[in-house]
């Protein structure tokens, strides 16, 4: 007869999967699936929202076209990700710290940063990383999951500090596979940090399908590694992605440490502006079957339907946006000109005697 | 026949070409790394791999550096034949325990016993505004590291051939090629980054450098996007009169000194071109060289062209202004010829 097993793997496997269902509030026709976790949001807040989401999606356009005709340098397709990105910020207060990838420039603006700032980080000038001191923000990490360890070490120190703000901090399902992300949360569940951790899983990390990055069956169960509570939740409905976000701020305000969210979303173009065709690696069913759950369409129809929304007023804040987006583009075209010798003289507080002399070779040069 | 022997390729196409024709020849060399299956590579290099040897053999890794290279010195370690891609070079800080700590030293460390026949093959350089954290060459910072081959081919011929070789090396061979010369269309479109490249398999040794150009008054060493400006350089230079030697490293570890030398011997001058930050660079080791044990054959001293101690601007004409181009050296070699 054979020996009993010490332990049960499928069993154990089956259950793993059993904690992270995806929460969900708005289906994709726009009717509400689940009222009793309904978020506390007045109509002109869930109106606010919506606000938000259109002005991403146009800022998204805009930013496509202003790339293409050479105005903007690296840009990152937001649309798709509008509930992910808009209505997970919508959760968080002025005073929390927001630690961006490179993808989260629209809550990085609904946050203070100036879109003409936003434009001229997007050209490689300077003056987009001036950040005004009432911003409580850094600007967008580039290297996959660093961003993770940083935000890590401010909310240790909001924690330090006896503050009350929470950090959050945000990287997609690729960005997931790195050491780093894990050792940020493991690090910030040790201290009871306050900070709520995003993954954005879009179903890419460029051209690698999710299932292809992991076996977890879902990537909110990482955060159990680190002994912190992780959530799935449906990333195409604003009102769970807000629901979900301000459950998570609110735990970690109270000093119950960190949470881990997993949005479920997706692209609808590009992984950047810089040589990809999607095309390639992604087949037209999954497009079609993303934007079936654009998060715009369903909650347009459900706030249609609550009489909170028209096409008119959709009309006015794309118009509103439109010229919005032009005097940030012209702002940024007044950015003045960087030279080298000041690219020389912010390398260390006082220059050596090395760089002093490669000042001065710059400067005779620029002054030409 | 003719017309066959002049077929030409890209500089992707024929680092591809190279890793086909091996993997083709032996079954333990494989491709592991980010987007290099169906995408065929960031920059092109493993084109076409995936439907011929499938998802087994061009293995798409989750992001993850430390664990794609530490897999690849796992493997190597046992025998295989890895090829590992780093993305972008400037992502070594992610992962240089494995690389330096572990890939450089576990020879040395097991005395010999374990060899780690293995490539860690990455782009480098800038040029194409991608910022400060993509778009660095970091030559010297790897050569500087005991215990790694660094090669930096220019051609596609030489692209071809030194994979070839770096495949066969039983060392670690950390082969760098320059994005801008692998003849991607949304690139600059440059005449160095599409040559003739023989269709049968050939390898090119690694460590030894190649004169493009002989000449008489002054010699200029660069390697790929230096060894590019240099050979538009070289042409002006003739006009003016001005017989220049081009050299291109094609080799960092191991340095070719004997090529440098016998040049230096000849012309008297020499001029560096590095695509790398000056301080503590390749153009530093070289002048370094030259003055240990070429000191009395110089006619003038030393000069170097290369980007000053800051990171690559984004800003594209900024990019352009501190990078090496063949106006400056041009101007650096007439000046120089004529000191």
């Amino acid at each position: 007869m054979a020996k009993k097993q010490p332990v049960d793997f499928e069993a154990l496997m089956s259950s793993l999967e059993a904690l992270y269902p995806m929460v969900q509030i708005l289906d994709k026709d726009g009717n509400i699936v689940n009222e009793d976790i309904m978020p506390d949001l007045s109509d002109d807040q869930l109106v606010e929202l919506m606000e938000r989401m259109v002005w991403s999606r146009i800022l998204h356009e805009r930013s496509m076209a202003l790339a293409r005709q050479g105005r903007l340098g690296f840009y990152a397709p937001t649309a798709g990700q509008e509930a992910s990105q808009l209505a997970s910020h919508f959760a968080f207060e002025k005073k929390d710290w927001l630690y961006p990838g490179y993808r989260d420039i629209p809550q990085l603006i609904q946050h203070g940063l100036k879109v003409s700032q936003a434009f001229l980080w997007s050209r490689g000038h300077v003056e987009g990383n001036n950040y005004p001191e009432d911003l409580n923000a850094v600007p967008p990490q580039i290297i996959i999951g660093a961003q993770y360890i940083q935000a890590m070490g401010n909310a240790v120190g909001q924690k330090l500090n006896k503050s009350d703000a929470v950090t959050f901090t945000y990287t997609g399902d690729g960005g997931s596979s790195q050491g780093d992300v894990y050792e940020g949360m493991n690090f910030a569940g040790r201290y009871k940090a306050p900070i709520v951790f995003f993954i954005q899983n879009n179903g890419y990390a460029i051209s690698t399908p999710r299932e292809k990055q992991s076996a977890a069956k879902a990537l909110a169960q990482k955060a159990a590694a680190a002994g912190i509570p992780g959530v799935q939740v449906d990333g195409m409905d604003p009102l769970a992605v807000y629901a979900v976000t301000k459950q998570a701020r609110d735990w970690a305000a109270a000093g119950n440490g960190p949470v881990l969210i997993e949005t479920i979303t997706s692209r609808f173009g590009p992984h950047s502006t810089s040589g990809d065709d999607p095309t390639r690696y992604r087949s037209q069913e999954s497009f079609d079957y993303w934007e079936q759950r654009d998060p715009l369409v369903r909650f347009r129809k459900f706030l249609t339907t609550k009489g909170l929304w028209t096409e008119e007023k959709e009309e006015e804040i794309i118009e509103k946006t439109m010229e919005e987006i032009k005097e940030a583009a012209k702002e940024a075209d007044q950015a003045p000109k960087q030279k080298i010798s000041n690219f020389l003289k912010s390398m260390f507080n006082e220059p050596g005697q090395n760089i002093q002399e490669q000042i001065a070779k710059y400067e005779a040069k620029e002054s030409k | 026949m003719e017309t066959e022997k002049k077929r030409s390729l890209t500089g992707n196409k024929a680092m591809s070409e190279a890793i086909r024709s091996e993997m083709e020849r032996d079954e333990n060399v494989f491709v592991l790394g980010e987007d290099i299956g169906e995408y065929g590579g960031i920059f092109g290099s493993t084109e076409g791999l995936i439907k011929q040897f499938g998802p087994e053999r061009i293995m798409d890794t989750p992001i993850s550096e430390t664990g794609f290279i530490g897999a690849a010195i796992g493997a190597a370690s046992e025998g295989m034949r890895p090829i590992a891609e780093l993305m972008f070079v400037d992502f070594f800080g992610v992962t240089m325990d494995q690389i330096y700590n572990h890939m450089a030293k576990i020879p040395y460390m097991s005395g010999g016993n374990v060899k780690l026949p293995m490539v860690l093959m990455t782009a480098v350089g800038g040029g194409y505004n991608d910022a400060a954290q993509h778009s660095q060459t970091l030559y010297a910072t790897f050569a500087h590291l005991p215990g790694m081959k660094v090669v930096a081919p220019t051609t596609p011929y030489d692209l071809k051939g030194m994979m070839i070789s770096a495949i066969r090396d039983d060392n670690p061979v950390v082969f760098m090629f320059h994005k801008t010369l692998q003849g991607l269309g949304w690139m600059d479109q440059l005449d160095t980054s599409i040559g003739q490249v023989p269709e049968e398999t050939y390898s090119v040794p690694l460590g030894k450098a190649k004169v493009i150009k002989e000449g008489t008054d002054v010699t200029i060493v660069g390697l790929q996007m230096t060894t590019h400006f240099g050979m538009h350089a070289v042409k002006e230079l003739e006009e003016n009169g001005i017989n220049a030697e081009l050299i291109d490293l094609r080799s960092i570890v191991p340095l070719d000194k004997e090529t440098i030398l016998r040049s230096v011997k000849k012309t008297g001058r020499l001029l560096i071109v590095d695509e790398d930050y000056k301080s503590f660079g390749i153009s530093a080791e070289i002048a370094a060289i030259v003055a240990e044990e070429g000191l009395y054959d110089l006619e003038a001293p030393i000069k170097r062209l290369a980007i000053p101690d800051v990171p690559i601007p984004y800003s594209r004409p900024l990019e352009q202004y501190i990078l090496p181009n063949a106006e400056k050296i041009v101007q650096a070699a007439t000046e120089l010829a004529n000191e």
